[in-house]
């Protein structure tokens, strides 16, 4: 956070992840939640991009901005109709999330004040090429993810198969 | 510093996650809970140790793993619709009684 343009930066994508958020919580219509998600997402796709994860963002941007929220409008489209309202909260449902959000955002924000160096400046680092990202997820030696990579390349076949199985007509 | 809008996030997720009634909409809520522990994983691994990677793997397989679970929990939402043409928590209580 030294140079303006960082802090300009900054303060836009803060500024976008909050607004979106709180809009994607307090929407009515469902599909415009799913929008305000969309936006959130590329907000924090914004934010690995500042930090220099370059390959983390392009991952989050394909992987969540382009798989899921699609996933998410499609499912929308086949399960409501289109210009339908969820209802008013009751205020018993309202004041018990409100409690809880703000407990949490209290008890979060206060040992994030007392605890952490809010203005520390970004240390110098090289940002990890795609070359070393590559080689530790393949390599099995100490510091490598061959086994988790694995693992959930298994994980996304059963998980195929599981959607096939329930989401099929019987 | 980045971590304060990445709190807020969560904290939506949370008050989205107690007080919505579509199924789908709680799913988003919880996407965005997801996301900003993505984000603290990132973070840290930044500012606390520059030359690892670890935080950097870890977000990478939760994003795989919250591509995996939202796709079937997106199966089974539109199963639910087929059989009880509704996605509203409050309706679908057969199972709990």
């Amino acid at each position: 956070m030294e140079s303006v343009g960082s802090i300009i930066l900054y303060i836009v994508v803060a500024l976008a992840m909050v607004v979106f958020s709180v809009l994607a919580v307090t929407t009515r219509k469902i599909l415009r939640a799913a929008t305000y998600l969309l936006f959130t997402l590329f907000a924090a796709a914004c934010v690995y991009f500042m930090l220099d994860y370059e390959f983390l963002g392009a991952v989050q941007i394909a992987v969540y901005a382009g798989g899921i929220v699609v996933l998410f409008v499609f499912s929308i489209l086949l399960t409501t109709r289109p210009g339908h309202n969820s209802e008013r909260l009751t205020s018993k449902s309202r004041v018990l999330g409100s409690v809880a959000a703000l407990a949490m955002l209290l008890i979060s924000g206060y040992a994030l004040v007392s605890r952490c160096a809010l203005y520390a400046a970004k240390p110098l680092a090289d940002t990890p090429t795609m070359q070393q990202v590559g080689k530790a997820m393949m390599s099995t030696s100490e510091g490598g993810y061959l086994l988790p990579f694995e693992a959930v390349s298994v994980l996304l076949l059963a998980c195929i198969i599981g959607g096939v199985v329930i989401a099929r007509r019987r | 510093m980045l971590l304060i809008p990445a709190m807020i996030m969560f904290c939506c997720g949370v008050y989205g996650f107690i007080t919505r009634r579509n199924m789908i909409a709680i799913l988003i809520s919880l996407e965005l809970m997801l996301n900003a522990v993505d984000i603290n994983f990132a973070v840290f691994n930044r500012y606390l140790w520059p030359d690892a990677m670890e935080g950097m793997f870890f977000t990478l397989f939760a994003i795989a793993i919250a591509a995996a679970e939202t796709a079937l929990a997106i199966a089974i939402i539109i199963n639910l619709y087929r059989s009880a043409r509704n996605i509203d928590v409050r309706d679908l209580n057969k199972l709990k009684y």
